[in-house]
C-alpha cells in the first residue's frame, strides 16, 4: 500500500492524532466527562470496525453483532462476579466464548444468503438476548454490575481513566491494524474474491464456506473484545446492550462511516456518536434531524462518509 | 379439547394480524427489491390517522376509511420524494435510509400527537363477546380481524394472480428492463406498489390499534416479526406469508399456552417456571432458525428466474 | 465534510464548557424523555419544576439549577448521562431514575463519586438490600411493597383463589412474588409474558378464564397495562373474573384505558386526593400550571425528592460540602410530603402506608383514581434486614 496524500488520508491521520492527544486535553481542561465519551466512542469503533470486516470486505451481513458485546461483557461481568477478577483470566475467556458463539452460528447462518443470512444472524442474537435475561443468577435483565474492573497484576489499571483511554485505543488501532493485514493477505483476496464471485472462487478449488467461516470468527472474537472493554468501561453489563437495536446501530455506524473501507467504520462511529450527543443537548427531538441526515447521506453520499471525503480528494 | 380450540383461535387470529403487515412488507420486498424498515412506520401512521380521524368524524368506519387514504398518500409522497431514488441500491443503502425515517416519524409523531400516544375506541357492537360454539365465546373484534385478514388476503391473490395490473407487477418482478422497454411506466406501476403496501401497512396498523396500541415505537418489535414472517415464507411470496403469518401466530401462542405445561412433565416445577418464560420468547426466533438452517430460502421460495 | 468537521468541533467545545463554578445548588436529573415512556418523565420533571416553583427556586438561600438528562430508557445511556452530570457539570445532587436497570447501572458511579442519589421511581430489592449506601435515598418504594399491599387487601377482602399474570423481567418478578408473599388464598396459575414485545395477552386471558380462579392480578405499567385492559374487557372478563393490579392503572394510562378500567382496584403509597394540605397544593398548582394535566404517583415522589434536598441544604446553610451533616438530615424525612408522614428505614427506603385506589368518575364526569382505604400503616420493605446500614 502506497501512503498518497489525499483527503481521505489527512482526515484520517487527523482523527487519529486527535484520538491520541485526546487525554492531554482532557487533563488541560480539567473536562474528565469528555475522556468518558471517548473511551466509549472508542470501544463503539472497535465493535464497528469488526463488523466491517465481514460486511465491508466479506459482503456477510450480520444483524446480530451485538450478540458479542453481549458475550465478551458477561464473560467479564460472570467471572468477576464468581470472584476471579484478573484479566488474564477473563480476557481470554471472553475472547474464546465470542470465537466459540461465532463458530457455531457461523456454520449455521452461512448456508443462507443475503436477507436470509440477516435474519438468522438476529435470530441467533435474539436468542442470545433471551437467555441473558433469563440468568437470574446474574441479574437476569436488570443486569450485573461488576464491582472491580479486570485486574492485570499491576501492569495497567483499568480503574485509571488515562490507561484505560489508551488501552481501548491501543485495542482500536491494534484490531483495524490486524483486519489491515488480514483484508491484504492472501486469505483477504480469497474472501473478498468470494464475495464478488463466489462460483469463479469455488471453481478454481476454494472452499467459500470455510473461508467465509474463519472470517466471520474473526470478526466475532474483535467484537468480543470490545464487549470486554465495554462491560470493563460501564462497570456493568445487561441483556438491554444485546438487543436487535444495537446490532442495528453498529449497521447503522459502519454504512455512515462507509462500509469496506478501512477506517470508515471508525469516522462514522466517532460522527454518529458525537452527532447523538450535540443534537441531544440541543433539543430532545435530536432523531428528526439525525433520521432525514441519513437518508441525505445514503441518496447523496454513496459509500457513506469515506466515499464523499473521496470524492472530494478528486475535486 | 375447547381450550385448545380457543388457542388456536386466538393464534390464527393473532397470524392473520402479522399477516395484513408482513403482506405490504413482502410486495415491496419481492417486487421492487426494497426492503423498507419504514414499514413499520407507516403501519404507526395508520393507527394515529385511524385515531385521528375516528375521534373527528365520529363515525369509526369513516374514520378507518379516511385513515387508510391518508397512508395510501402518505405512502405514495414517501416514495415520490425519497425512496424511488433507492431502488436498484444496495439493500444496505435501503436500510440506514429506512432506520432514518424511522427516526423522523417517531418523533414527528410525538411532536404532533405528543409522547402519550392515543386510543382508537370500537363501537359497542364490535366489543362484545360472541357465542362461535356451545361454551365457547369469542371478542367479536377479534372475529372481524380474521374476516378482515381473509379478505385481504383473497383480494391480494386476486389483484396479483388475475388482472392485467398483477400481471405487469409479475412481469416488474422478474425483468424490470424489459417492462419498461415494451412501453410500460414502470415508474408509475412502482410508485403504486408501494402505496399499496403503505396502505396495508396502514390497514396493519389501525386494525390492531383496538387491541393493542397507538403509540411511538409501536411499528419497530412488530415489524422483526413481519420480517420473520417473510423471511419464513420466502421473500415476494404472498403465499408464503400468509401461510407463515399463521405458522408463526399459531407457534407463538401455543407454546405460550401450552409450553410451561410441557415442561412441568419433563423438568421439576421450579425449573420449568424459569426455563418455560425464557424458551417460549425466543421459541419464534427458534422456528426461524431451524426453518432456515433447513430451507436457506425460506418454505416457499419464490420462484424467479 | 467542513459540516462535519463543524459538528464536531462543536461538539467538543459544547462539551468542553467548564462548569459553572459559583454560588448555586447543582442538581442532575436522569430520567426517560424520548420514546413512548418520555410521558412518565415528563411528568417528573413537571412536578420537579413545581416543588422548585413552591421552595421559590432557591435551597439554603442560594439558586437551584437543574440540568435533565435523558437516559431513552437503556441502562448503559443513563449510566452514561449520570457519569456526564457527576464528572462534568459536577452536580450535588441526582435524581430520577424510573427503571431499575437505569438505576442499577448507574449505582455505582454515583456511590463512588460520594454524589447523593434520589430515586424517585425505580426500587429494586438490591437497593434496599445488600446495596443500600449512605449516599442513596428513595422517595419512592421496594417494588415488593405494593404488590404485598395488594395481596393484604385481596385477604381482607375474602379472595380465596388468583391468577397471577406479569412480564418477565426483574420487577414483573418482583411484583408476582410480592403477592404471593402476602396473600393467602390459593394461586391457581401463574404467567410470564414476553417484555418488552409482547402484543397479544389473549393465550394468558384464556388460561385465566379455564384456571376457574376467582381473581386475577396483573403488573403492566405503561401502554401494556392499556393493551392489557382493552384485551380483558374485550374478552368479556370483567363481569366474570375480578382483576387487582399494581402500577397498572394511574393517571397517564387512564386516558387511554378509560372505562375498562373502572371499578379496577390497586395499591399505591400516594393518591391524588389524600387529604394532606402539601398535596391539595401540588395536585391544585399542577393542573394549574400544566393544563390539561394530572399528577401522577412518578410525579408526586419526584415533588418530594426536590422536598428531600431542600432539607437537606437548608440544613447545612447551602454548604453542600458537609454531606455526613445533609445525609443525617435527610434520614429524618424532615419535609412535609404529599403522601403524609413517612420515615426513613436503615437502607433509606420509606416506612409508609399503602392506599387503597379505584377508579371512579369524578365531578366533571371525569376518570380519576381515588382513595378508598388504608390498606396497611407504617410498612417496611422486607430486604431492609439484609442491609449493613444501621439506623
Amino acid at each position: 500500500m502506497k501512503l498518497q496524500i489525499n483527503v481521505r488520508n489527512v482526515v484520517v491521520a487527523l482523527v487519529a492524532l486527535g484520538l491520541l492527544l485526546l487525554p492531554l486535553y482532557s487533563a488541560a481542561t480539567g473536562n474528565i466527562f469528555i475522556l468518558t465519551l471517548f473511551t466509549r466512542i472508542v470501544i463503539f469503533a472497535l465493535a464497528a470496525a469488526s463488523l466491517n470486516l465481514i460486511m465491508g470486505y466479506g459482503g456477510m451481513m450480520s444483524f446480530g453483532h451485538a450478540a458479542y458485546l453481549g458475550i465478551g461483557g458477561y464473560a467479564v461481568g460472570i467471572l468477576a462476579f464468581e470472584g476471579i477478577g484478573s484479566g488474564f483470566i477473563q480476557w481470554p475467556v471472553a475472547l474464546a466464548a465470542s470465537a466459540l458463539y461465532a463458530l457455531v452460528i457461523g456454520a449455521l447462518s452461512l448456508r443462507t444468503r443475503g436477507v436470509y443470512f440477516i435474519m438468522i444472524t438476529l435470530a441467533f442474537a435474539q436468542m442470545a438476548y433471551y437467555v441473558a435475561s433469563g440468568l437470574s443468577r446474574y441479574g437476569g435483565d436488570d443486569g450485573l454490575t461488576i464491582y472491580r474492573r479486570s485486574t492485570f497484576g499491576g501492569l495497567i489499571d483499568l480503574s485509571n481513566r488515562v490507561q484505560f483511554y489508551y488501552l481501548c485505543l491501543f485495542c482500536l488501532f491494534g484490531g483495524v491494524y490486524l483486519i489491515w493485514r488480514i483484508v491484504n493477505s492472501r486469505f483477504g483476496m480469497v474472501v473478498q474474491g468470494i464475495r464478488s464471485n463466489e462460483q469463479r472462487m469455488q471453481a478454481i478449488g476454494y472452499h467459500a464456506n470455510r473461508y467465509r467461516l474463519v472470517c466471520f470468527v474473526i470478526s466475532g472474537t474483535i467484537c468480543g473484545l470490545a464487549g470486554a472493554l465495554l462491560a470493563n468501561n460501564t462497570d456493568f453489563v445487561s441483556p438491554a446492550g444485546m438487543y436487535w437495536t444495537r446490532s442495528g446501530e453498529l449497521m447503522v455506524m459502519v454504512v455512515f462511516g462507509g462500509m469496506g473501507s478501512l477506517f470508515g467504520p471508525v469516522i462514522g462511529t466517532i460522527l454518529f456518536l458525537l452527532l447523538e450527543e450535540l443534537l441531544s443537548q440541543f433539543t430532545e427531538y435530536w432523531a428528526l434531524v439525525m433520521g432525514p441526515l441519513l437518508l441525505l447521506i445514503v441518496l447523496f453520499a454513496r459509500g457513506g462518509i469515506m466515499g464523499l471525503l473521496g470524492r472530494v480528494g478528486r475535486g | 379439547m375447547l381450550v385448545l380450540i380457543e388457542q388456536s383461535l386466538n393464534g390464527l387470529q393473532f397470524g392473520l394480524l402479522l399477516f395484513l403487515l408482513a403482506a405490504g412488507l413482502t410486495l415491496v420486498f419481492g417486487i421492487m427489491d426494497f426492503v423498507n424498515l419504514a414499514h413499520g412506520s407507516l403501519y404507526m401512521m395508520g393507527a394515529y390517522f385511524a385515531a385521528t380521524f375516528v375521534a373527528w368524524t365520529g363515525s369509526f368506519l369513516l374514520g378507518v376509511v379516511l385513515a387508510l387514504g391518508a397512508t395510501l398518500l402518505l405512502g405514495i409522497a414517501l416514495e415520490f420524494v425519497a425512496l424511488r431514488h433507492l431502488y436498484g441500491r444496495d439493500h444496505l443503502d435501503q436500510v440506514l435510509a429506512t432506520f432514518g425515517l424511522i427516526l423522523f416519524f417517531n418523533d414527528a409523531v410525538r411532536l404532533i400527537w405528543g409522547p402519550a400516544g392515543l386510543v382508537l375506541p370500537l363501537p359497542a357492537w364490535l366489543t362484545v363477546p360472541v357465542q362461535i360454539m356451545p361454551g365457547v365465546f369469542y371478542p367479536a373484534y377479534r372475529l372481524s380481524i380474521i374476516v378482515v385478514a381473509l379478505a385481504v388476503a383473497a383480494m391480494l391473490y386476486v389483484v396479483v394472480m388475475r388482472t392485467r395490473v398483477g400481471m405487469l407487477i409479475r412481469a416488474g418482478a422478474s425483468n424490470r428492463e424489459m417492462i419498461g422497454a415494451l412501453g410500460i411506466n414502470i415508474k408509475l406501476l412502482f410508485t403504486l406498489v408501494f402505496g399499496l403496501g403503505a396502505a396495508l401497512a396502514g390497514l396493519a396498523g389501525l386494525m390492531q390499534a383496538p387491541i393493542l396500541t397507538v403509540q411511538i415505537g409501536m411499528g419497530e418489535n412488530i415489524l422483526i416479526l413481519a420480517f420473520v414472517i417473510i423471511v419464513i415464507g420466502g421473500i415476494g411470496s404472498i403465499r408464503g406469508a400468509f401461510l407463515a403469518a399463521i405458522f408463526v401466530g399459531m407457534i407463538d401462542t401455543l407454546g405460550r399456552a401450552f409450553l410451561p405445561d410441557l415442561l412441568r412433565m419433563v423438568l421439576s416445577s421450579a425449573a420449568a417456571s424459569t426455563a418455560a418464560p425464557a424458551l417460549s420468547s425466543m421459541l419464534i426466533y427458534l422456528l426461524m432458525a431451524i426453518v432456515l438452517v433447513l430451507r436457506p430460502e425460506g418454505l416457499f421460495p419464490a420462484a424467479r428466474r | 465534510m467542513k459540516t462535519a468537521f463543524w459538528l464536531a468541533g462543536a461538539t467538543v467545545l459544547a462539551l468542553a464548557q467548564p462548569a459553572l463554578a459559583g454560588d448555586t445548588i447543582k442538581i442532575g436529573f436522569v430520567s426517560t424523555f424520548s420514546g413512548p415512556t418520555a410521558v412518565i418523565g415528563n411528568d417528573m420533571r413537571n412536578s420537579f419544576e413545581l416543588a422548585l416553583d413552591h421552595i421559590g427556586r432557591k435551597m439554603g438561600g442560594k439558586p437551584v439549577e437543574v440540568i435533565y438528562e435523558d437516559d431513552g430508557q437503556k441502562p448503559d445511556v443513563g449510566k452514561q448521562k449520570t457519569e456526564k452530570l457527576i464528572q462534568s457539570d459536577k452536580v450535588d445532587f441526582i435524581v430520577g431514575y424510573i427503571w431499575s436497570n437505569v438505576l442499577l447501572a448507574s449505582l455505582k458511579t454515583a456511590v463512588d463519586s460520594k454524589t447523593f442519589l434520589i430515586s424517585a421511581n425505580a426500587g429494586p430489592s438490591q437497593l434496599a438490600g445488600e446495596l443500600c449506601s449512605p449516599y442513596v435515598f428513595s422517595t419512592s418504594w421496594q417494588n415488593d411493597q405494593t404488590p404485598q399491599a395488594v395481596g393484604t387487601y385481596m385477604n381482607q377482602k375474602g379472595v380465596k383463589s388468583v391468577f397471577l399474570i406479569g412480564p418477565n423481567y426483574a420487577a414483573g418478578k418482583d411484583m408476582l412474588a410480592g403477592v404471593k408473599s402476602t396473600f393467602k388464598g390459593e394461586v391457581m396459575g401463574e404467567e410470564y409474558t414476553v417484555w418488552p414485545s409482547q402484543l397479544d395477552f389473549s393465550a394468558e386471558l384464556t388460561k385465566a378464564k379455564n384456571s376457574k380462579a376467582e381473581s386475577i392480578f396483573v403488573f403492566y405499567p405503561g401502554a401494556a397495562g392499556v393493551q392489557f385492559l382493552n384485551q380483558y374487557a374485550q374478552a368479556g372478563l370483567k363481569q366474570q373474573i375480578p382483576l387487582y393490579t399494581a402500577f397498572t392503572i394511574d393517571e397517564l394510562s387512564l386516558p387511554l384505558q378509560k372505562e375498562n378500567a373502572l371499578g379496577v382496584p390497586g395499591a399505591q403509597q400516594w393518591v391524588n386526593d389524600l387529604p394532606f394540605p402539601e398535596n391539595k397544593k401540588f395536585v391544585e398548582d399542577y393542573r394549574k400550571k400544566y393544563p390539561g394535566l394530572r399528577p401522577t404517583f412518578y410525579g408526586a415522589q419526584s415533588y418530594d425528592a426536590a422536598q428531600l434536598i431542600n432539607s437537606a441544604v437548608v440544613a447545612v446553610k447551602g454548604d453542600t460540602s458537609k454531606k455526613d451533616e445533609m445525609k443525617a438530615e435527610m434520614q429524618k424525612a424532615n419535609f412535609k410530603s404529599v403522601r403524609g408522614p413517612f420515615k426513613y428505614g436503615n437502607n433509606h427506603i420509606p416506612i409508609q402506608n399503602f392506599y387503597l385506589q379505584d377508579v371512579v368518575k369524578d365531578a366533571d364526569g371525569q376518570l380519576s383514581l381515588k382513595t378508598m382505604a388504608t390498606i396497611v400503616k407504617d410498612d417496611q420493605d422486607r430486604y431492609a434486614s439484609k442491609c449493613p446500614m444501621k439506623k
